[in-house]
């Protein structure tokens, strides 16, 4: 069977154990190794992607359901959203060890589509499901809230 | 190994003492091997640093990058002497080569938070020795005194006519010049670039998902392992059956490689599919009836009779506490805890018939290099590692056996073609190495005017030491120095103290944990300390006071620290604040907690750091590592723990074994306190107080104090 699906905006193709989830397709065929594994169970967000926009945990999504989709990695995060983020992670300087923290960056992503001026409470709901062992998360929501300042135009 | 007695304390003093006298030499790397792919065209004056014919200065790094900051950290002192252009500054991590050994213990690592106190001056005479040579080099070409000319910014200038030539211009005959063997270093005063904060230069790559940690590496033809490992420690399987997992697609070979059963196929996902649906038969060895809770009860009845092995002895404890007025015995118990980096581990290897590349993100290049060989049959000449990033390491990529590299190695062996050795999440936290489980027993004598006059600690717990070779660095008279760090050296003035150590022998791998013996110590004596100041009827900060006289640098970050969070002002409503402090890896780093009661529970709210780490290179990377620290620590106290029974590990990944998630996160402030001192660790000193700040905190709150972590819910009840 073949499943047919967008990375990126490029034109992708699998075949083979349609069990195997994205992120071995994102790593291992695709060599976009931006996508980190760092449970393999839904536990820590590392190898969150955006599938048709939403943030999705990539080692749990086998490529059978991903007919039809068009995915996102933190190799293709692109547009204001996108480079307000790249902005002010970089900024604040936010990585540690840094393993986390493209994981990070797509949910903070997907949040900041959604809600362009997120909460404190906002963000503890969108992005509690990315784990960080270096525990970057005083930056993380610095980062986020930045992010979310230079959308709004308050760049210097 | 340079000195049977080396201590960190030892490293502190050389680079104090020597001014040139460290034991990093700088000459370049003496494999040929190791200069392999440095641009021909370039000025390399020693094995620190090549400046290139464009201006581009790389800076190799001997140091692991696992978060704590150090290649940013290293590059600037050495760019500092250079005068370099930061914007044209870049690291490298250094091969493997005598010339890139830890300056103390002889081998190229990076642990104990001695990345700074050792490597800081060296690379900054690597970065001002290059400097005098182009600077020898404008001279010459401008027929002027070396004395007349300057740098800045990359450039050589000469002031009195005006003129100025760029590093770069500068390469070809920089190269053919002798390199002076000792050059006056810069007065701290003139730094413009140590001591302000500066941006990582790991940030784009690893914000940008290009960083390469050794999970990334790909080689052409590459398979990937998984081992099935056996369920115990020391178990071995007897026999297997691997009919289904060779029938699943892409599963290419299964064997046994001593540790386990190894699973060779084309990708993770048939390697993990192939995994599971092996049969194996285990012989589950000696402790297959091993159980965390039986072995508690056996160190508490250890830590009820004193040793023999005393590690600190002031005046007669036992006298003083049998004629004191008040005394009080408490007994607090530590579980083992697993590193959990959030990179699993893992390991490349290529091994062909006569030599050998491994990828791996290692704190320890030599150790790891010289098993990688061995294990290969090969000689060590032959052998190449390449260090890449570490998704984290926290002393679980610091292992003296060098477990998962020898088992990659094996597999490899075993394949005929280059392999990626995985390990899972489950396999990471199954698979031993762990923090030791400790259990204290403090006894403390009060007189009758409340002073505090005996102190008595028992510890209790496994040497990861005994048997590596760093038993005769850290093992004196019999006595694990991280087994009783932080606690044999209390700072407090009591006049009798004594502080003894019994090293239990228990079939669970141990190692280093992020701040080592400190992430036990510190939480039992600062609690105890907090215990013993309620129970005087005095306030906490008063009593540290009082007691710490004439330690000054103790006293400057707490003074710092409490002041700063209002200690002496009645906190909100609801909440409560409890303050710590430790001295760890020569840094000085206090704490005051702050929790509050949301919803009946007891909530962590803001927590004011401060630290006295000497002279800072990178202030920013100082507040960064503390932040992280605070939730590092965090985890431990609120949710760690790794258990066994019937021999088995009951974690398994982060659903059981939790990390603390953004909304549990306090506000971190982080207060640093200058200092001329010599610029010490940062990577470990903030975790140490974390758990003795919170749970003081929590007495303040609740009247509840806790002496076992991790906390249970009804610890938190409120
Ligand atoms: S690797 Fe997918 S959530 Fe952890
Ligand atoms: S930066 Fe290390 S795990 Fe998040």
């Amino acid at each position: 069977m073949t499943i047919h699906f967008t990375v990126n905006g490029r034109a992708v193709s699998v075949d083979g154990d349609p069990s195997r989830p994205l992120l071995w397709v994102l790593r291992e065929t695709l060599q976009l190794t931006g996508t980190k594994f760092g449970c393999g169970a839904a536990q820590c967000g590392a190898c969150t992607v955006h599938v048709d926009g939403r943030a999705r945990r990539s080692c749990v999504l086998p490529v059978l359901s991903l007919e039809g989709t068009a995915v996102t990695t933190i190799e293709g995060l692109a547009g204001e959203v996108g480079d307000a983020l790249v902005r002010a992670w970089t900024e604040l300087d936010v990585p540690q060890c840094g393993w986390c923290q493209t994981g990070q960056i797509m949910s903070a992503a997907a949040l900041l589509s959604e809600r362009r001026e997120p909460s404190d409470a906002e963000i503890d709901v969108g992005m509690s499901g990315n784990a960080c062992r270096c525990a970057t998360y005083v930056r993380i929501r610095k980062a986020i809230h930045r992010a979310s300042a230079l959308l709004k135009g308050g760049a210097r | 190994m340079t000195s049977p007695t080396f201590s960190r304390r030892e490293l502190l003093r050389l680079g104090a003492a020597a001014g040139g006298g460290l034991l990093v030499a700088l000459q370049l790397p003496v494999s040929a091997r190791a200069l392999m792919g440095a641009p021909v065209d370039a000025f390399v004056p020693n094995a620190f640093v090549r400046v290139a014919r464009d201006g581009a200065v790389t800076v190799i790094v001997n140091k692991a990058e696992m978060g704590q900051g150090v290649l940013t950290s290293l590059c600037m002192q050495l760019a500092e002497e250079l005068d370099a252009d930061w914007s044209r500054v870049h690291g490298e991590f250094a091969p493997v080569d005598p010339v890139y050994a830890h300056p103390g213990y002889g081998i190229q690592m990076t642990g104990g938070s001695t990345s700074t106190l050792g490597m800081g001056e060296p690379m900054r005479r690597a970065g001002a020795a290059a400097r005098a040579v182009l600077v020898d080099a404008a001279a010459m070409r401008w027929g002027v005194p070396a004395s007349e000319c300057s740098t800045a910014v990359g450039r050589v200038l000469h002031a009195a006519s005006g003129r100025a030539l760029d590093y770069g211009e500068l390469v070809d005959d920089a190269a053919t010049l002798p390199v002076p063997a000792d050059v006056p270093l810069k007065d701290p005063a003139r730094f413009t670039l140590v001591g302000k904060p500066t941006h990582r230069l790991d940030t784009p790559d690893k914000v940008a998902g290009r960083a390469v940690f050794g999970l990334d590496v790909d080689l052409p033809g590459m398979r990937v392992a998984l081992v099935a490992h056996p369920p115990t420690f020391g178990g071995r399987a007897k026999s297997f059956d691997a009919g289904a997992a060779l029938a699943i697609p892409g599963v290419e070979r299964v064997f046994d490689v001593g540790s386990g059963v190894a699973v060779v196929a084309d990708g993770f996902w048939a390697a993990k599919r192939g995994r599971d649906a092996l049969v194996i038969e285990w012989d589950e060895g000696p402790n297959a009836s091993l159980s965390s809770d039986e072995l508690a009860a056996r160190y508490l009845e250890l830590a009820r009779t004193p040793s023999d092995l005393v590690a600190r002895r002031d005046g007669d404890a036992e006298a003083a506490l049998a004629s004191a007025h008040d005394t009080y015995t408490v007994e607090y118990e530590l579980p083992y805890l697993a590193h959990a980096p959030m990179e699993p581990l893992n390991c490349v290897v290529d091994l062909r018939a006569d030599a050998m590349e491994l990828w791996i993100g290692t704190q320890f290049q030599t150790l790891d290099h010289a098993a990688a060989a061995a294990t290969a049959g090969l000689p060590p000449d032959e052998v190449r590692l390449h260090s890449t990033f570490l998704g984290g390491g926290f002393g679980r990529r610091a292992n003296p056996v060098s477990d998962y590299v020898v088992e990659a190695v094996k597999v490899a062996k075993g394949t005929g073609a280059p392999i990626k050795l995985m390990w899972t999440r489950e396999d990471d936290t199954r698979g031993g190495y762990y923090r030791p489980m400790w259990t204290s027993r403090l006894r403390a004598g009060l007189d009758a005017d409340g002073a505090l006059v005996a102190w008595a600690h028992t510890i209790v717990g496994q040497s990861f030491i005994k048997g590596t070779p760093f038993e005769g660095f850290i093992i004196h008279d019999g006595i694990d120095g991280t087994s009783v760090e932080g606690a044999e050296d209390l700072p407090y003035a009591i006049p009798n103290v004594r502080v003894d150590l019994h090293t239990t022998d228990v079939a669970v791998p141990t190692l280093w944990w992020r701040s080592v013996g400190h992430s036990h110590t510190a939480f039992v004596v600062e609690s105890f300390l907090d215990e013993l100041a309620h129970a005087s009827h005095r306030d906490p900060l008063a009593l540290r006071r009082e007691l710490l006289v004439g330690h000054d640098r103790h006293l400057g970050v707490l003074e710092r620290a409490a002041q700063e969070a209002g200690w002496g002002t009645p906190p909100q409503p609801g909440h409560a604040r409890g303050l710590a402090v430790h001295f760890s890896f020569e840094s000085y780093v206090a704490m005051v907690f702050e929790v509050a009661a949301v919803d009946g529970r007891v909530r962590p709210v803001k927590v004011d750091v401060a630290v006295d780490c000497g002279r800072m290179v990178n202030p920013d990377t100082i507040r960064a590592q503390l932040e992280g620290a605070v939730g590092f620590g965090l985890t431990a106290t609120l949710y760690s723990a790794i258990t066994l029974k019937d021999g088995r590990v009951e974690q398994g990944n982060f659903h059981d074994y939790k990390l603390l998630r953004v909304h549990e996160m306090p506000e971190v402030r982080v207060h640093l306190v200058a200092s001329d001192a010599p610029s010490t660790g940062i990577g470990e000193p903030g975790v140490p107080p974390v758990a003795p700040a919170f749970c003081n905190a929590l007495f303040a709150l609740t009247g509840r104090r806790v002496r076992r972590l991790p906390l249970r819910d009804e610890d938190l009840r409120a």
